[in-house]
């Protein structure tokens, strides 16, 4: 299996706390894989670093390397921008841009990027509603205000906003964690899909999710990555004792 | 232990009715003001009053025209200083600065808005007025600037506040570029708010008078040159006031009245644009 994601020993530090203590991990491409663990982790902050949103946080501070396709993303001189269109982002809460319509909110990383071709843009938002399943329920009502749709409507159109710029990788920050189970069920049935064509990280604290959804899971306590594997072996057969109380509901 | 105490409804009349008698206390001013502007105002108002300047002394009728163009003019030069350092400045606060730099910019802001406005008017006498040699509407519009800018600022760090990190993240997660997210995303969702805090700074300097005593100076004729005296609202309802002139007394009450309307209106224009439904 082709890796399409590294982690070499990356460390996360805000001011003097350490966040993600020298973690080394591969994710592998066109699989899902779910990172899981107790609040406070470090599994947001491993997944957030991923794409470098950390840039933004002055006191954050992060080291070791992340390698997308054998390229280190935190080397001088690369864009966070240029990393940020490759490895797109779904967050908690669905967020969709409050002031546009449903239409836009599918164009809004062409729209606010000034990049935004009209010959194109119609099938774009055609065919990513119909990637996430939506186009069916809101075809008729493009032009309203995307405020309206529902939790789980708003949170599958936030991930044919991010599809519609064609990521590589997708980033998952505890996608369903606001919705209900029927929108959870919707959206972890695209998630399977979405391995096709795009890499998907995913964190969660919802363990069952994490062995519905995803073909590896990774371990988190206290900013370590205790244990990672296959998700079959981290559920059935985990090798560290910590793994298998966490997974059996003994703490966390 | 009872559960009803006979004073309990006593109490709560007495405070009602004191709270009753704070909000009369409150209004009866503002009331008084207004109607007694407008008592005075609306007789010697007239179409003269917004195309006529000035008469020379001992001629009766005549209008504020020049000051009311002058107060446009000053106004508007002084929004176009003061808003982009006030937004701008607010965008730097909230956006890109950190913590300790902010801070200390917060903290003059604040200082700047609570000096009074005369200061304001000495100080751009001072760096405009004596180097020029002569008063000017843009010295005028100057320290009015220096009014509006902590006003502009604070209030629209205020709104910036409101808006969200979840979008300003959406939008960065996107491949957005920082300043295009500001732009685009920030600055736009926060546009109402800002809005209103624009056109309450224009309505505060709109009455100002004082900076404009020895900077605008003000004079009794059309005056284009921005580097020379011009009229302005405010100044001419101070001088036309304090003159012993009956009939100047009347054309300074129909200026306090359309000052009044003016700021009125703006105001309301505030709240409406306030009000505009958001989603967020």
């Amino acid at each position: 299996m082709q890796t399409k994601v590294q982690l070499d020993n990356l460390n996360v530090h805000f001011g003097k706390t350490h966040a993600v203590k020298g973690v080394s991990l591969e994710f592998p491409a066109n699989s899902v894989t779910a990172i899981i663990g107790p609040s406070g982790c470090g599994k947001s902050t491993v997944l957030r670093s991923l794409n470098r949103m950390h840039d933004l946080v002055p006191a954050a501070r992060v080291t070791g390397r992340i390698l997308l396709d054998n390229d280190d993303i935190y080397e001088r001189g690369v864009d966070p921008v240029g990393i940020r269109r490759r490895i797109g982002m779904v967050f908690q809460k669905p967020n969709p841009f409050p002031a546009m319509s449903i239409h836009d909110n599918v164009l809004a990383g062409y729209k606010l990027l000034g990049r935004l071709n009209r010959t194109t843009a119609d099938e774009i938002v055609e065919s990513s509603l119909k990637r996430v399943a939506l186009w069916d329920e809101v075809k008729d009502r493009l032009k309203t205000n995307a405020m309206e749709l529902s939790g789980g409507q708003q949170q599958r159109l936030c991930i044919a906003r991010t599809i519609a710029v064609q990521p590589e990788v997708i980033l998952m920050d505890e996608p369903c964690s606001a919705l209900d189970p029927i929108a959870t069920l919707k959206i972890e049935e695209l998630i399977d899909e979405l391995k096709e064509q795009y890499t998907v990280i995913i964190v969660t604290h919802n363990m069952q999710q994490a062995a519905r959804v995803s073909d590896y899971t990774a371990f988190f306590y206290m900013g370590e990555m205790v244990e990672c594997g296959t998700t079959k072996m981290i559920f059935t057969t985990p090798e560290q004792r910590q793994t298998e109380d966490y997974i059996t509901g003994r703490f966390g | 232990m009872t559960f009803s105490s006979p004073f309990r409804s006593v109490k709560n009349l007495l405070m009602t009715l004191l709270m009753v008698a704070a909000t009369i206390a409150v209004l009866t001013p503002l009331g008084i003001i207004f109607l007694h502007i407008l008592k005075m105002g609306a007789s010697s108002l007239s179409l003269d009053f917004f195309t006529q300047i000035p008469k020379p002394t001992g001629e009766t009728g005549g209008g504020m025209a020049n000051g009311l163009f002058g107060s446009a003019v000053m106004i508007v030069m002084a929004g176009c200083i003061g808003l982009p350092v006030g937004v701008l400045g607010a965008v730097y606060l909230t956006e890109f600065g950190g913590s300790r730099r902010a801070t200390i910019i917060r903290f003059s802001a604040d200082v700047l808005a609570g000096i009074p406005s005369i200061i304001t008017g000495m100080v751009a006498y001072t760096l405009l007025v004596v180097p020029m040699k002569g008063f000017s509407a843009l010295a005028g519009a100057v320290s009015l600037a220096l009014i509006m800018i902590p006003i502009v600022l604070r209030t629209t760090e205020e709104q910036l506040k409101l808006v969200p990190g979840t979008l300003r993240e959406a939008s960065l997660a996107l491949g957005v570029p920082l300043w295009r997210t500001t732009l685009k995303v920030t600055l736009a969702s926060a546009r109402t708010g800002i809005i209103t805090g624009v056109l309450l700074a224009i309505a505060r300097i709109a009455g100002e008078t004082a900076p404009l005593l020895f900077t605008a100076l003000g004079n009794q004729f059309w005056s284009r040159k921005l580097t020379e005296p011009m009229a302005a609202l405010p100044l001419q309802i101070f001088n036309f006031a304090i003159a012993p002139y009956e009939d100047w007394h009347r054309l300074a009450w129909a200026g306090a009245l359309v000052l009044v309307g003016i700021m009125f209106t703006l105001n309301l224009a505030a709240r409406y644009f306030g009000r505009q439904k958001r989603y967020s």
